[in-house]
Order: structure tokens, then sequence, then C-alpha cells
């Protein structure tokens, strides 16, 4: 049965955690994130589950590493400092191919930078964010409802491809209260014959782990393991795109930037000017194949990014630099407005340089 | 992007921590909500709400919304100067600043937009009700941008006060009921511009 409630983005993605079926939540406070913690601290006594603040962000992931070894849905969360601290899990957790699901609500940088939305951790999270050879699947949400629904989708992803779902939020997308609704459904139930929940001296035992000393048998692993990213990347992009039919400027832009990006292109399109949107829902994979049709017709890109400019590199990418890509932005906390990306629309549109 | 758009309403809600800006923001987000609308409710958080001031975006609308933040409010609602005077400029022309005009003792700037001053702090003391002078702005609020019936507004008090404050539900609807009170008194009243106040989309 599904209901319809207003709900911050936080305890939206954390209910959902509970739908789908996880029962153990690690994790260490931090700003803007909080809410999944306070609400899980609640919520999992009353389904039987475990919530438990650990005593540091790598404690955190490594406890997470070891619930998902005993075949459990286990979930960590934290803000940018946290993540950059829980790296090391997450190369391990892909060395061992043991699913996971991961929240980064992100918060500006570098270090301890400021507690506002960014996301500046665009490389971090879509290169792995490790040490290795590895990638997680990256989840963008745009909305509350989001937050949810790409909840249950990153817990099944996961246990599908046996890697790491990482949700990359930001404060804003966090903190916001939207309506939302709930599926109350059956959590999908995979087999996991790899688990590690005791022999009974009945069978041989299991072993997990991400130590391999004979380089052949290692380069196997690596190639197998991204024989099944391959997979991924062919049955698992998600994009949502907005005015795109008759485009010629096409701004990218996910998460808040997207929210804020839709009011643009509106204004943009009322004015006459053929502007649209390509919104990745998965960073990685990258929607690189709607960019690549795009470029057919679109006379310039905007990517508008939270950041310095990362996103735009996979645009760029995307696109074989075939046309101009160009970068709106505001760092530090700050939030471009609509009016700033119109701006840079109508400069586009005369024909100036942004 | 400066005009106002009919079928949607943008709030900004400002104040010091502890005044009930996010609480004034949650009420019109639910009463939004049980309207049929689409809301979005986006606090100010961290270092600002430790003691600091708060502000609270919320917008309601017929249709998808896409940025939740307020940037240019239709209605800005100010508790202490401080956001009167930062939030002042931004209201777009043809706008509402509603504020409590026992804390904020300054002559309105802009001609363009409408002032409605309320005494809520010293209307709540007054009336034995002290913290509860944001659900006096709230009920002047209501008077002009967001008509509910009794029943309607009983609704969306029992959803947003919280289980362990039940027994604060009555005081809650006697400071609204003064708020809409004096909103509907002070209509021919110097208190009020001569501009009419915006009704919501």
């Amino acid at each position: 049965m599904a209901k319809t409630v207003l709900m911050k983005g936080n305890e939206a993605l954390a209910e959902a955690a509970i739908q789908a079926g996880c029962r153990h939540y690690f994790g260490y406070p931090i700003t803007p994130q909080t809410e999944i913690g306070a609400y899980l601290a609640k919520r999992m006594p009353e389904v039987g589950g475990v919530f438990l603040q650990a005593e540091s962000e790598i404690a955190a992931i490594h406890m997470v590493y070891g619930a998902s070894c005993a075949g459990k849905r286990a979930m960590t969360s934290s803000s940018s400092p946290g993540i950059s601290l829980k790296s090391e899990g997450l190369s391990y957790l892909a060395g061992s191919d043991l699913p996971a699901f991961v929240v980064n609500v992100q918060r500006a940088g570098p270090g301890l930078g400021g507690i506002q939305p960014a996301q500046a951790d665009y490389f971090q999270a879509t290169r792995g964010g490790g040490h290795g050879d590895f990638r997680n699947i990256v989840l963008a949400p745009a909305s509350v409802q989001e937050m949810a629904s790409l909840t249950l989708r990153g817990f099944d992803l996961a246990d599908r491809y046996n890697m790491t779902a990482m949700i990359l939020t930001d404060g804003t997308i966090g903190q916001m209260m939207e309506q939302v609704t709930l599926e109350s459904a059956e959590p999908t139930a995979f087999e996991k014959p790899w688990a590690l929940t005791g022999t009974r001296c009945e069978r041989e035992k299991h072993v997990i782990t991400s130590l391999y000393l004979a380089p052949d048998e290692l380069e196997q692993k690596n190639l197998s393991r991204f024989a099944r990213y391959a997979r991924v990347q062919r049955a698992e992009t998600m994009v949502e795109t907005y005015g795109m039919e008759d485009a010629e400027i096409c701004l990218v832009a996910y998460g808040i930037a997207a929210r804020v990006s839709k009011n643009a292109v509106a204004a943009a399109r009322a004015s006459g000017i053929r502007a649209g949107l390509i919104r990745p829902i998965t960073l990685w994979p990258f929607p690189a194949e709607a960019l690549a049709n795009a470029a057919e017709h679109v006379r310039q890109f905007l990517s508008v990014e939270l950041s310095m400019g990362q996103m735009i590199q996979d645009i760029e990418l995307a696109i074989r630099c075939r046309r101009p890509v160009s970068l709106v932005s505001r760092v530090g906390g700050m939030i471009p407005t609509p009016e700033q990306v119109l701006l840079a629309i109508e400069r586009v549109a005369r024909g100036e340089a942004i | 992007m400066q005009t106002k758009q009919a079928n949607t309403q943008r709030i900004l809600i400002a104040g010091f921590g502890g005044q009930g800006i996010l609480f004034f923001g949650k009420w019109i987000a639910h009463a939004g909500a049980l309207l049929g609308k689409q809301i979005t409710w986006l606090p100010s958080y961290g270092p600002e709400m430790r003691g600091g001031t708060a502000n609270c975006s919320v917008i309601l609308s017929d249709d998808a919304i896409g940025s939740p933040i307020v940037h240019e409010p239709d209605v800005l609602i100010a508790m202490n100067l401080p956001s009167f005077l930062a939030y002042q400029p931004s209201v777009c022309a043809g706008g509402e600043i509603l504020y409590d005009a026992s804390l904020i003792q300054d002559t309105p700037a802009r001609e363009d937009v409408c002032y409605r001053a309320i005494a809520a702090t010293r209307i709540a003391s007054d009336a034995g009700l002290d913290g509860f002078a944001n659900m006096i702005l709230l009920g002047a609020f209501l008077e002009d941008c967001l008509p509910l019936t009794q029943a309607q507004r009983a609704q969306v008090l029992s959803q947003v006060v919280p289980v362990h404050k039940k027994h604060l539900i009555e005081a809650n609807m006697r400071a609204l009921s003064l708020g809409r009170e004096y909103a509907a008194r002070s209509e021919s009243k110097a208190e009020k511009t001569r501009l009419h106040p915006r009704k919501a989309g």
C-alpha cells in the first residue's frame, strides 16, 4: 500500500532503506546528513534491526563490509569529509565484490570545508573513491521522491551486481521537505551462495578477500569485474531529458543544480530560446549515449554544477568534444540562481562567450 | 523570472532561531499539501540554526516545482529587524511583507509591495500566549494569502503538532484566530498599505 506524506529527503531515504529490507545501519554523525542516522536510530529497533553509531567513519564502513560478508543488506551514510575516510572501505568492498549501500550528502570542501550544499565529490564518487581499479554505481536524486525510489533501486543494484551503490546527493535535497509516496512492497530477494553463514561442518568454507598475491589470478579478478561493470553500463544507465526535442542549447545538471536548471530552461523557452536539459540520474554509469545523440543537433552544452567543473569532463568525453561545453557554477556552499543560469543561456543564444 | 506566476506562491519566513520560523513554514507546507498543491519546504540549517538567524523557503504550486530556494518571495514574513532589512529588497513587485511590528520599528522602504504590520509579540503577550507570535503572524498570513476553513486549520494543526505537544493545540488555535482577526480588522487602518494583499494562486 502506498501513502503520500511530507518528509525531508534524508528521512525519506532512511525510510526507503527500511522498506528495502536493510536491517543494518552503521554510521557516524555529520551535517548535513544527520537526519538519516537520527531517523534510523528510532526506526531500526522497531523492525528488529541494528542501528550502531560507530567510533569513526572508517569503523562504520568496515562494519558494512562485515555485515555484507554475512549476506545481509547493510548501509552507511556520511557527508564529504566522512566519505573520504570511508574510501579505504570502498576499495576493499570492491576488491571483495561485496554489495553495499553508501550515501554521500555532499557539503562544500576541500578539507572540513563548510556545511552548505556542494557537488564537488563527483570525481571521487564516479571514479571509485579509493585505490585500485573499481567503480561504484552512483545515483543522483533530484527530489525527495527520488531519495526514496533510488534507495530502493540502489539496494537491488548492489545485490544484483555485487558492488557498492552510492547515493550522491547534497545538503539541499537532504534537508528539503516535499511530498513523497512510499511504496511498501516486499524487498527483492537475492541468492547469496557465497555468504559467510557458518559451514556447520556440512560444506566447504567460503572465503571473502581482496588479497590475491598471484598476479595472473588478480588480473583475472579485475577483468571479470570489469566485464560485470560493462553489463551495468549497458543495462542500468538512467537519464531524464527536458525540452530536448528541438534544443540548440543543452544544459546538463544533476541533483539540486538540475532543479535550478529546469527553472532556467522554462524561462528561456518562454522567451523563445530553444534550451533543454539532460539530467543524469546515474552519474556512473554516465548517460554518454544521450549526450552523444544530443550533440547531433545541439549547438552548445552548459554544465551546471556546484563544483569548479568535474562532470563537464564526462560531457566532453561523451560528445568527443564535438561541441563547445561551458561551465556555469557556484562553489563553497553557494547555489547558482535560475537567473545566473538563464543569463548564461541568453549569452550563448546571442553567440557570446561565457 | 522577477514576475509573479499566478499558480505559484513563493514564501520566505525569516527571524531568530527559536521564534518558530521552521514550524511556521512547515504549517504552510502541510496546508498547501492539504489543498492539493505541490510543495517544497527548505530550512536554513547549520550554524545559522544554532542561535543566530533562521529562515525557511516554502513554495506552493499547482505545477511541478523546480528550485526549492526562494530568492524573490511573493510573501516575506519577517520576525526580526535584520531579516526585514535583508530581504525587503528581494520581495517581488506586487508581493507582500508581513512583519512583527512589536520587534520591527522600521519604515517600509518599498512603494510596490504591500506591507502588513502586526504587533504579534505584543498581541501574544497581552493574550497570555507568550511564544505564539509566529502563530499570530500565521493567522494573518492565512487571512491574506491562504484561505482555509476551520476544519482545514484543525486538520493541519493535528498534522504538524507533535504528539508530545498535543496539549498546545488549543493555544495554537487561539493564536491563529487572533492573528486572523487583527488582519481582518486592520483592513481599513494605516497598518496596511493601500495595495491589496496577494491571494494564493
